[in-house]
């Protein structure tokens, strides 16, 4: 088996790096850009449309897809082999017009304690906050951290605010939070360390309907301020 | 009717199989038992298949009255087990008549004991598994660790079943290890010489802090590469983390998918069971192995598994 940590093999820019005994990383580039996510995404729509028996579970991310496979019948320069053909396909493999999705959240007060923070962080009015958050349209670069976790990019510059210095050990079900350049909703009460601006009545993961989760890799995103009465009446229907 | 009635639930008692793979791309992990090889050994034992559902505690064992009589099996850690106050011997199918108690105290080895019971324990799978998934609350019992008064539900026995032990020389050569073996992991070269030496010349403790999710380890802390910027990527088990902090992570069963702090090595397969039997306060050390190393330990861990000599009469 390699050595090396990193090769090329034909079929793309992809570059192979066994992440562990077990698994094999595939990244298209060390940046995140458009570009790199459709990879992601074509590479596994493509192993999820046509199977690799021996591979047991996929982790997508912003540039990369680690592949975990079964290692008593499969090892890793077998595997890479096994990857050329779906490579190969990426330049041309379609993918279909994304979902647009829309999430209704109500922002401030006690749904998002750590709003008037993060507009006094960039000088900012928290009206003008929510505003800049809920204009543009989002994708969900993948689903991560915790079931239902969709990492949204596409977050304003001038909302980017650092993780708090000490996580909450309990964010409430529904929280939108600010990481980084980076905006989520908590579809579970966890900890976690974003900046919480508000609150979303929809649930993020729903184990009785199909698909569990609302939002999927590729999706398209846009929230919609609504006021603390809607929000109580859709909680409550 | 329900089979078994929860006197006591223990520290933190959940039901746990072999996990469910395949959902990565919706953010959930794998799960499962923490010391898969304990699960596995104890539903053969009883004659369920190695991945039945069963009952996996943490540090403090529980009590549990059997209303039907069932085929049980102890397997992992030594938390003393007894019926009706009578020691019974773990590694070796009992059986249970109606009626009785069975008892686990606290853990006197590692961190975690099976309680594998003949049929496995029924509850309704979620996305293909009985695991409990207890961040999100999902799977096993009502997505929670059990508590008292819970009643749980049997499978159907196998009426083909015989009574086996398992053989000392096998229990002997599974015994979780305090020398953790690990290969590169995705960011190894991230790490300096010297970064790598401390990493595998010092003596880690292993946290309060430890859960299913991750094992936190408290040690000399491992200076990252601060030039170094990382995207978030999928990160596998046993994964370990080096936050900013320098004190490292093991990525457990209940890991998040994905993880955005640069990772020096990666614990071997055949090692993860002994992650699982590791008890706050524990110290363990690490050694860098190559990878077809870590494949033949593995090969070699599932030969004795799966070969005859297994079990004694």
């Amino acid at each position: 088996m390699r050595k090396s940590n990193t090769s090329k093999l034909p079929g793309g820019d992809a570059q192979f790096r066994a992440a562990s005994d077990q698994s094999l990383l595939v990244s298209f580039g060390q940046q995140i850009t458009l570009e790199s996510h459709r990879r992601v995404l074509k590479l596994l729509r493509l192993l999820q449309s046509k199977p690799i028996d021996e591979i047991r579970n996929l982790h997508p991310a912003y540039c990369s897809l680690l592949i975990k496979f079964d290692p008593l019948r499969l090892d890793h320069s077998e595997l890479q082999s096994r990857l050329v053909p779906y490579l190969a396909r990426l330049e041309h493999a379609p993918l279909p017009k994304p979902r647009q999705i829309e999430i209704p959240v109500c922002y401030g007060g006690e749904f998002g304690p750590d709003l008037d923070d993060v507009a006094a962080m960039h000088g900012i009015a928290p009206t003008q906050a929510i505003l800049l958050h809920s204009s543009p349209i989002y994708i969900v670069c993948f689903l991560g951290f915790a079931p239902g976790f969709a990492y949204l990019g596409g977050l304003p510059k001038a909302l980017a605010s650092p993780r708090l210095e000490t996580p909450r050990a309990k964010v409430p079900q529904g929280s939108v939070g600010i990481g980084g350049n980076q905006t989520a909703v908590y579809p579970f009460a966890t900890p976690g360390g974003w900046r919480l601006i508000g609150r979303t009545p929809m649930a993020m993961f729903r184990r009785n309907q199909r698909p569990m989760n609302l939002l999927q890799i590729g999706d398209r995103v846009r929230f919609r301020p609504i006021s603390e009465e809607e929000f109580a009446e859709s909680s409550s229907r | 009717m329900s089979a078994i009635l929860v006197q006591k639930p223990g520290l933190f008692t959940t039901i746990q199989d072999l996990g469910r793979e395949g959902f990565g791309p919706m953010g959930v992990s794998a799960s499962g038992a923490a010391d898969p090889i304990s699960l596995r050994i104890g539903n053969r034992l009883v004659g369920n298949p190695a991945g039945a559902a069963a009952l996996e505690m943490t540090l403090v064992g529980g009590v549990f009255t059997f209303e039907r009589a069932a085929v049980i099996a102890v397997t992992g850690a030594d938390f003393s087990p007894s019926v009706d106050g009578i020691p019974l011997p773990m590694w070796t199918s009992i059986k249970i008549q109606e009626k009785q108690t069975v008892a686990l105290g606290a853990s006197r080895s590692g961190a975690r004991a099976y309680l594998c019971i003949q049929g496995g324990i029924a509850v309704e799978p979620f996305l293909g598994s009985a695991s409990t998934h207890v961040l999100s609350g999902l799977g096993g019992f009502e997505g929670r660790a059990l508590r008292n008064g819970d009643r749980l539900d049997l499978g159907a026995p196998n009426p083909l079943f015989r009574k086996e032990t398992l053989s000392p020389k096998v229990l002997e050569s599974l015994q979780p290890r305090k020398l953790i073996r690990v290969t590169n992991g995705t960011q190894s070269d991230w790490f300096a010489n010297s970064s790598w030496n401390i990493f595998c010349e010092s003596t880690f403790r292993i946290t309060e802090q430890s859960n299913r999710m991750g094992t936190r380890l408290e040690g000399p802390p491992i200076p990252v590469d601060p030039s170094r910027e990382m995207i978030t990527e999928g990160v596998s088990l046993g994964a370990i983390q080096v936050p900013p902090s320098g004190q490292p992570i093991i990525l457990f069963v209940e890991q998040q998918t994905t993880g955005g702090y640069p990772k020096i090595a990666n614990v071997i397969s055949a090692d993860m069971h002994s992650v699982g039997q590791l008890r706050p306060r524990d110290e363990i050390r690490f050694e860098r192995i190559e990878m077809n190393e870590a494949l033949s330990l593995l090969i070699r861990q599932e030969a004795l598994l799966g070969s005859k000599e297994l079990f004694q009469e």
